[in-house]
């Protein structure tokens, strides 16, 4: 009764059921492999297909948790994908480390400062969350392509392809970059006070100003961050294919890293976050499209699923609809 | 008679009634100056581009974009969002050329595609108002809808060919030297309908006290419910005549077709001066908007050596210029 | 004198676990402007919704005209010429002056709104009000007081007998107030019977002929203005036996004379905020316990506020131990050890889905920013000491802060202030809405902070507590700062009284 209580019980629930269905249609689903001492297995691909996902909804959670949206990171993620591979496609040598390492930062770097704007913009000026990151998704993907001159730049640096198709211990590298960040941002939130105050300002406004926290600063902290994650998942979305383009990078990921913390327990209306939810969140996501792929459905179809998704968890959670359907049920306990 | 305690803010404004323009309409005179100013960059830079056929040219390539922003702006009065207008608008060209290429009558189509898209605004109005389903998530479903719908349908482009259709999209109303074609009329009539709808209904004035205050609007009796699903509604509509008239324009059915059209929409209602909070704005600064978004283009065509994505840019600096010039608005608003 | 025009006889209604009315009779006269008085929780809020059909009574019957009426809802009762305007202006900023008045019900021919009938039916009655304005300007652009005469005018449209005027004069100025009772008194000679409720007692004496007053949800009488006096008017409402209910333990009162009063720890020369409270001074002492009387809507909450920094105060200054300081914001305030515990304990209080532990380290952990947590080893130490020693049920500092009862609830409010070891503590109707025995546990920890040191600001509606408390009790009224009375002996609750019924000159 009390595990099927737990918040995280039904999106896990629903990821265990997708991933066992795909062995009804792929024999070895689960079967990992080592090929010249890397893994290589359905699992595992869709860890590595999931780790931008997982990295922009990661962001996107610590933003949610104050009660605000970013709509930009799509434009975040082909924007810092675009000035990684010009730069790259700058150097006389390519394959240099030391000139791939200052274009991921200089991305990352530029990431940093759209996010900056897109936290001036809320907790400065005071606009609303939506409509001011709505500035940043419909200019991003302009500036994205001025970056690199409207061309789809092609690089050819093997130390940037292995952001997305490296090894590193047998383990892909996208999945350690992931890994690595997810639990960054998990143990800075919770091992400083940045996530309490963060769930403060999002849970009660009024109270946490009251009680003396200065909520601008968290909150365009929590703005970089997200573009931060966002500009990481550009890297390996534009390494995945060794090219920028500003048109199609990172498309749709903004509403597909919301649907992530959504399904993940995260209240778009704020307060309580759950990284762990979060990742669980875009796992799912990431099954219910291959899944859908190894069905033999085209992959777009997935967008049907996701809509089914997106209506039953929605339901849901909506208290007028529990009210309405609700019997006698004890009051919730935990949130 | 009692004489009225002015307040400070309002002896500023009445001072500032010296220019003629009141406080309501400054975001719509705003657009209609930048309007001006962008035509006459055009003219002055450009040979060719005080042709009236320019500007019936912008009319004729964003006849379906006006339609689609009639709808949005409807829902953005309201003080909500619809995500799914461009989802909406492919479904509905994928539908229509599906359906032709079937063999059905042209009479039969029409309707069946504008219900459908009634319909699909119906459910997320229904979602949005019975469960307090946040707009923002209701339409993003509705869009995953259509858009996965589009795929179920064919993954790829399907052309249309019946001859109807094919005469709609290639007929040139002529008057002097210029010509539209019959997509603007409709969208123009859309625009004129929805304008009497919102200035002289009482569903229109619905809309906007909705968008003004809920609570009081159902305190003082407005029926609240029906309006907030009646505008999904119409945006659902306004999509499938949208794309009605996108397949008259490109004479296929796409699922890519109108992608991110819902940030055009959305973009050209708020430079037209819409609050995004709802409540204030005007159809015909929508129009302005519309026209806004396509002069871009027409310019940067012109322009020659200026790369077409320099449009988006434009359109987001517009777009921050204008949710600032509003913030300031609402702020002495207080 | 003719016949009451609305009769409601013995009316009863109970929530569950609450009888919220108890056999209320309420008579309203046409041509009178009839005054409901009551502290919070009187139940006059519970009869005007019964009165708008907003509820369904229980017990008793309404007339109307000599008629029996039930409402189904308030737009029936509206329908009958019952018309009420709340004191949140429930209209439309962004919409017209004449489409406020008549929206919902606008004329039209063939589906078409006819503007030019909706102006003159609007400019109509508000020349019924003797307002002159634009009535196609926007609302928003007017003041407040224009807004509820809109709201009046909407409400007169339906032709209203009765208005019920729902405290609507607690955002205005005094001239704006003047304005209204031109209106309410026009009203009243064209035989409309309104029925008008307010905190301010001088408005009462002012423009009401007769009032009725509420206790505990029971009628304690119906007065002609003209023969009740202001002591009574407050004894009426705040009830003498109240002393005898809440006297849990019969505390001794607080000795003056132990107490050295040296530099103020915090003192206010001036302080004000213009439409919130008028300047006032208040030194507060080390060990001290000042105690803030006066009636709902006096303006108590407003003085706390300020010396919190909350709200900008707009004229005057503050001092901590004798140095000026500014104060920018809640921050600053808790720079200088100054903590402030809200009226409001779920809006403006707790974050209700953070667990105890983290609501009572808030303040403190804010105050250090997000870098530097708070240990946990420390917080758990302060958190469990803080948990015993306030007697915080459920002791489990890990689950949420809205699953506790309200007076746990402010145990943790408490706690929260009391760990960042304030000089000031800010105590805003501590004790509102909780049992009795946390009740008692909370003045009894008043007592214990103050012997402690700690200069404490208490701020109650009930007199017999902010008197067993405090050493110095200052009296508000109609959002003034009228005594400072010093709590000595002969101090009680009917020189308080007084002293807020006259206005300080007692």
């Amino acid at each position: 009764m009390n595990v099927v209580r737990h918040r995280l019980f039904w999106p896990v629930a629903m990821l265990v059921a997708l991933l066992l269905s795909n062995l009804f249609f792929t024999s070895g689903f689960f079967s990992i492999e080592v090929r010249d001492g890397h893994l290589f297995g359905s699992l595992i691909d869709i860890l590595r297909q999931g780790a931008p996902l997982m990295l922009v909804a990661l962001g996107m959670t610590l933003v949610i948790a104050t009660g605000g949206i970013d709509l930009s990171v799509g434009a975040v993620v082909a924007i810092s994908g675009a000035m990684a591979c010009s730069q790259i496609a700058g150097l006389d040598d390519q394959g240099a480390v030391g000139g791939v390492l200052v274009a991921v930062a200089m991305a990352l770097a530029l990431s940093a400062g759209l996010g900056a704007w897109n936290g001036f913009l809320v907790a400065v000026v005071g606009i609303q969350p939506i409509i001011a990151t709505l500035i940043l998704m419909v200019a991003g993907r302009g500036v994205a392509q001025v970056i690199t001159d409207g061309q789809i730049v092609n690089v050819n640096s093997p130390p940037y392809k292995t952001i997305a198709t490296g090894f590193l211990f047998g383990i892909p590298v996208p999945v350690i970059i992931a890994a690595g960040v997810v639990a960054l941002v998990a143990v800075v939130t919770r091992r400083s006070a940045f996530g309490m105050l963060l769930e403060s300002v999002g849970g009660n406004a009024g109270a946490s100003r009251l009680a003396g926290i200065r909520s601008r600063r968290l909150i365009i902290i929590a703005y970089v961050v997200c573009a931060v994650c966002a500009g990481v998942a550009g890297l390996m979305v534009s390494s995945t294919v060794s090219s920028a383009d500003g048109n199609n990078n990172g498309l749709l990921i903004e509403l597909d890293a919301i649907l992530a913390v959504v399904i993940g327990g995260t209240s778009l209306l704020g307060g309580r976050f759950s990284i762990a939810g979060t990742v669980i969140g875009a796992l799912l996501i990431k099954t219910l499209d291959t899944t859908v792929y190894t069905i033999g459905i085209p992959p777009e179809v997935a967008l049907l699923f996701k809509a089914v998704v997106v209506v039953i968890l929605c339901l849901v959670q909506s208290p007028a609809f529990r009210a309405k359907f609700a019997r006698r049920q004890p009051a919730e306990v935990a949130a | 008679m009692i004489d009225l305690k002015t307040r400070p803010s309002q002896k500023v404004a009445e001072r500032m009634r010296v220019i003629p323009v009141r406080q309501k309409y400054l975001p719509v005179t705003a657009t209609a100056v930048l309007l001006a100013f962008m035509y006459g960059l055009g003219v002055i830079n450009y040979t060719g581009f005080s042709d009236t056929q320019i500007v019936l040219n912008v009319f004729i390539d964003n006849a379906f974009l006006l339609v689609v922003a009639v709808g949005m702006t409807f829902v953005i009065l309201t003080g909500g969002i619809d995500l799914s207008v461009g989802a909406v608008v492919a479904l509905t060209t994928m539908v229509v050329a599906l359906l032709l290429e079937n063999g059905w009558p042209p009479a039969v189509v029409l309707p069946v595609a504008l219900l459908m898209g009634a319909t699909i605004g119906f459910l997320m109005g229904l979602m949005i108002h019975y469960f307090d389903v946040q707009p923002f998530i209701a339409t993003l479903a509705g869009m995953f809808l259509a858009r996965g719908l589009c795929y179920v349908i064919s993954t790829d482009s399907i052309s249309i060919d019946d001859p109807f259709w094919v005469s709609v999209a290639n007929a040139q109303l002529w008057f002097g030297g210029f010509f539209i074609s019959i997509s603007v009329l409709i969208a123009l009539a859309v625009v004129l309908i929805a304008a009497y709808v919102l200035a002289y209904t009482t569903f229109g004035r619905d809309v906007y006290a909705v968008g003004g205050n809920p609570q009081s609007a159902m305190l003082m009796g407005l029926r609240v419910g029906r309006t907030r699903i009646a505008v999904y509604t119409i945006s659902g509509l306004c999509s499938g005549l949208g794309g009605v008239l996108l397949s008259f324009y490109m004479l296929s059915g796409y699922g890519l077709h109108a992608s991110g059209m819902e940030l055009d929409a959305i973009a050209a209602v708020v430079i037209g001066g819409t609050l995004l909070t709802g409540g204030s704005g005007y159809l015909f600064g929508t129009v302005l908007g519309v026209l806004v978004l396509g002069l871009i283009q027409t310019i940067i065509t012109f322009q020659g050596d200026l790369s077409s994505w320099w449009t988006k840019i434009f359109i987001g600096l517009f777009l921050f210029v204008f949710i600032v010039l509003q913030r300031a608005v609402t702020r002495r608003r207080r | 004198m003719s016949e009451p025009l609305l009769v409601m006889r013995g009316i009863g209604k109970r929530f569950p676990g609450v009888v919220a009315l108890d056999g209320v009779d309420l008579r309203l006269y046409p041509g009178e402007v009839h005054a409901l008085m009551g502290e919070n929780g009187a139940g006059k809020s519970t009869l005007i919704k019964v009165l708008t059909g907003a509820y369904h009574h229980d017990q008793g019957e309404i007339t109307l005209g000599g008629h029996p009426v039930a409402f189904a809802g308030p737009h029936q009762a509206q329908q009958a010429g019952i018309s009420t305007v709340y004191q949140e202006i429930n209209l439309c900023p962004n919409l017209s002056v004449a489409e406020n008045v008549l929206i919902g019900r606008a004329p039209t021919r063939f589906g078409r709104i006819r503007w030019s009938a909706v102006r003159r039916r609007a400019e109509e009655l508000l020349d019924r009000l003797h307002l002159k304005i634009d009535v196609g300007s926007d609302l928003g652009t007017h003041s407040i007081a224009v807004q509820q005469m809109v709201a009046i005018a909407r409400a007169l449209d339906v032709d209203a007998k009765v208005l019920v005027l729902d405290e609507p004069t607690s955002s205005l100025d005094a001239s704006e107030v003047d304005q209204l009772f031109r209106v309410m008194r026009a009203l009243k000679e064209e035989g409309i019977a309104v029925l008008f409720v307010t905190h301010f007692l001088d408005q009462v004496y002012e423009i009401a002929d007769r009032m009725t007053v509420l206790r505990n949800g029971r009628r304690v009488g119906e007065y002609r203005t003209a023969e009740l006096s202001q002591l009574d008017l407050v004894a009426a409402m705040i009830g003498k036996e109240l002393a005898a209910l809440e006297d849990i333990e019969e505390a001794p009162r607080r000795e003056v004379a132990v107490l050295e009063r040296g530099t103020p720890v915090v003192s206010a020369d001036g302080l004000g905020r213009a439409g919130a409270i008028a300047p006032f001074s208040l030194a507060i002492h080390k060990g001290e316990v000042v105690g803030l009387a006066g009636l709902l809507g006096s303006g108590r909450t407003e003085v706390a506020r300020l010396l919190f920094g909350a709200d900008r105060a707009d004229q005057g200054q503050i001092a901590v131990d004798g140095e000026p300081v500014a104060l920018r914001g809640p921050q600053s305030a808790m720079r200088q050890k100054i903590a402030y515990c809200p009226e409001n304990r779920r809006t403006d209080g707790l974050v209700e889905e953070l667990t105890v532990r983290e609501n009572i380290i808030l303040a403190l952990q804010a105050d250090r920013g997000w870098a530097r947590p708070v240990p946990r080893s420390k917080q758990d130490e302060l958190v469990a000491r803080y948990v015993k020693a306030l007697d915080i049920r459920p002791a489990d500092p890990e689950i949420p802060v809205r699953n506790l009862s309200g007076g746990n609830q402010q145990k943790v409010l408490l706690a929260r202030w009391l760990i960042t070891e304030p000089k000031l503590m800010i105590l805003d109707e501590p004790t509102r809405g909780i049992d009795v025995g946390a009740k008692a546990e909370i003045q009894k920890l008043v007592v214990e902070l103050s012997d402690g040191g700690m200069a404490v600001l208490f701020i109650s509606a009930e007199l017999e507590e902010v008197l067993r408390l405090s050493h110095k009790v200052a009296v508000l009224r109609d959002r003034r700062l009228v005594a400072e009375l010093d709590n000595s002996d002969g101090l009680d609750t009917d020189r308080v009284m007084a002293a807020i019924a006259s206005g300080g000159v007692a």
